[in-house]
């Protein structure tokens, strides 16, 4: 059991250490993070059965109890995103694989890519709020430099603006937890679950909104989001993949934990979160309308939907909250894969802009169902896995009768599929404009590279199988925020009592 | 003590924070490690004081607490080693760009200049084009940002496709 919890983090580390030792290979580098990843993807729906079944597992790292030494718990949201980062890295891995261009042929690529992985499973696995945010910065510091990898100039721009945000959103971090630490004396969630309750009220509000500004940085939660679309598109399509797919997701997962965990509900700024939600979800789709490019609309998209996550968690409601974990589960499938074909449509079309390619329903078949089923589904539409996640969040908000932000959610939904639409009518319908930016390579027999459509494809195909197991995923997202909602489970299974 | 640890770390903060909205590299560099600075202040702050917290020392009560301490110190090391990245991008950037001042997106801009989206869908070449020809017109190093795209002499980079990852030596 022990094993289980510290394996998604200690392994990808190794990993990435003999990654750079056999760095002469670039094959057993492959190999090297195809093996761990594997074994981290077995792992880690190992864990979630356990979890489901017997509870919330934790490790006390030295065999300290709890308040002193630091925790690793894997409850059923925790082990439900380390499930689906897993399969997710994994998935992008074998894409960058099959990718032809310089980046994934870096010696780093491979190592940091697993510090990305082990950084994430951290983030994920810790009980501990310093631990949270060193996880983070293992994270991060990997994401600098894939984001960079090429060292182009619009690389090295969008790469400042990132790393500069990200280092703000740091300090104050930092600030957050020395404050926190001052006043209650324990960095641990648990503990600080307990000590919270006698905190007087106006510093417990200012902790929770700090707190959800650090995050919400991070999540690209509106006003805080506008680095997040200026700096995604410029890298590799595989690792715009994965961050879209993972890092702002680790962000809302930080704001899940946090503002559920530590806050008892009368402290938590339900109203500010709900507006905060609306706004995200509406300036976000606005924005994607605006772009002219398929990563760029697709970068604006993810803080849209960043909004609906959010709106889940500002009902706090067993419903409201498993519609958000529904949604985050549909959200990181589904995002992955479009940004996945975007690159697939940049190397079968030879750009990224609408008025630059065209025709490709013709030319590349595969490619344009590989687009068409995501796509609806995020926009919503039944009965693909978006309409069950986007209907499961509504019929919470109905329930409590937040009618403006239900109304926001499905006007969103319908902008989103507007903006799909332009997608597909300017990439896979219309002629091109003007000539593409390089020459396009050749389709093929299998519609693109192999490695490249297989991925992209078996993520399509898990997006289908979230709604056709929409059910039991439902009731698994439902236990998972019965446990949100009634921290003292939680609580007891870190301390020991 | 506490008040002046506490004035120490406001100011940190306000210079930092003034440092970081500047639109040169190198000032922003600086008001991060002012930011970063502040808040390992504010971590000083946090613990109990007392005397060394060592196995031995004598007294086995009124220690100092060690947890923010430690906090604070690895703290200081992640934001070393980021901040050296960080130096590195800006140096690779003065490199390719002559200078270290922070661009604009080109395609926000091309986008705000752009007006209506199908339009701006339309138009996508001309505006580049527009933009090359106000580049001209703009004396070069001019210091306010008036939205001309005068700093982007390759503006064909914003078109480059993704893949080609070419690093020019």
């Amino acid at each position: 059991m022990t094993a289980l919890l510290t394996l998604p983090i200690v392994l990808p580390l190794l990993g990435a250490g003999l990654s750079i030792m056999v760095g002469r290979s670039r094959a057993a580098q492959r190999v090297i993070s195809l093996v761990v990843l594997t074994a981290v993807t077995g792992i880690s729906i190992a864990l979630a059965v356990v979890v489901d079944r017997e509870g919330i597992v934790t490790v006390q790292a030295g065999g300290w109890p709890a308040p002193i030494g630091i925790s690793l718990v894997a409850d059923r949201l925790s082990s439900i995103m380390l499930v689906l980062a897993s399969i997710m890295l994994l998935a992008v891995l074998v894409y960058a694989i099959g990718q032809p261009g310089a980046e994934r042929n870096h010696v780093g690529f491979q190592s940091v890519y697993l510090i990305l992985s082990a950084g994430v499973a951290a983030s994920f696995l810790t009980g501990d709020l310093f631990n949270l945010f060193v996880a983070f910065e293992m994270m991060l510091t990997a994401s600098y430099v894939l984001i960079t990898l090429g060292a182009r100039k619009d690389q090295v721009r969008a790469g400042m603006t990132y790393v500069v945000i990200s280092l703000i959103a740091s300090a104050l971090f930092l600030s957050a937890l020395a404050l926190i630490y001052t006043t209650t004396g324990t960095v641990n969630l648990a503990d600080l679950s307990e000590r919270m309750a006698e905190v007087p009220e106006g510093l417990r509000l200012a902790f929770a909104l700090f707190l959800l500004m650090i995050f919400g940085i991070k999540a690209g939660l509106f006003p805080l989001f506008s680095w997040l679309p200026d700096s995604y598109p410029t890298a590799p399509s595989a690792v715009t993949a994965v961050f879209a797919g993972l890092l702002t997701k680790v962000g809302v997962y930080a704001i899940i934990r946090t503002q559920t965990l530590l806050f008892p509900p009368e402290a938590r700024p339900q109203q500010l979160i709900l507006w905060i939600a609306g706004a995200t979800m509406f300036v976000g789709v606005l924005g994607a309308i605006a772009q002219a490019d398929v990563k760029r609309i697709l970068s604006f998209h993810i803080v849209s939907q960043i909004g609906y996550m959010i709106m889940g968690l500002g009902l706090f409601t067993i419903a409201g909250l498993a519609g958000a974990i529904f949604y985050v589960i549909h959200h990181i499938v589904v995002k992955t894969t479009l940004f996945l074909t975007g690159g697939l449509i940049e190397h079968v079309g030879g750009s990224g802009r609408l008025s630059r390619v065209g025709g490709l329903v013709r030319t590349a078949p595969v490619v344009a169902v590989l687009f068409l089923v995501p796509a609806l589904s995020l926009a919503g539409i039944p009965p693909l896995s978006g309409f069950v996640a986007k209907f499961s969040l509504v019929s919470a908000g109905t329930a409590q009768e937040r009618w403006t932000i239900v109304a926001v959610s499905i006007l969103v939904s319908l902008f989103t599929l507007f903006s799909m639409m332009k997608i597909w009518s300017g990439v896979f319908w219309s002629p091109a404009d003007e000539a593409p930016d390089v020459e396009p390579h050749a389709v093929g027999r299998w519609g693109g590279p192999v490695l490249m459509i297989v991925p992209t494809a078996a993520l399509a195909i898990l997006s289908i199988a979230i709604a056709v197991g929409a059910a039991p995923l439902y009731d698994l997202a439902e236990r998972a925020a019965a446990d949100l909602l009634d921290p003292q489970g939680y609580v007891q299974a870190v301390l020991g009592r | 003590m506490t008040l002046l640890l506490a004035a120490a770390a406001a100011a940190l903060f306000a210079i930092g924070t003034y440092l970081v909205m500047q639109r040169k590299m190198s000032r922003i560099i600086i008001g991060i490690g002012l930011l970063t600075h502040g808040a390992n202040v504010l971590f000083v702050m946090a613990g109990r004081r007392g005397d060394p917290p060592l196995i031995g020392s004598g007294a086995s009560r009124g220690f100092s607490d060690p947890l923010p301490q430690a906090m604070a110190l690895t703290a200081i090391v992640i934001s070393f080693g980021v901040t050296a990245f960080l130096l590195a991008l800006a140096y690779r950037s003065w490199v390719m760009t002559d200078d270290d001042e922070v661009e604009d997106d080109l395609t926000d801009r091309l986008i705000a200049r752009g007006g209506m989206a199908d339009k701006e869908v339309a138009d996508a070449s001309v505006e580049t084009e527009d933009l090359r020809h106000d580049e001209g017109l703009v004396p070069h190093g001019a210091e306010v940002d008036d939205g001309s795209g005068e700093d982007h002499p390759e503006l064909r980079d914003l078109t480059e496709p993704i893949e080609r990852g070419d690093v020019p030596s």
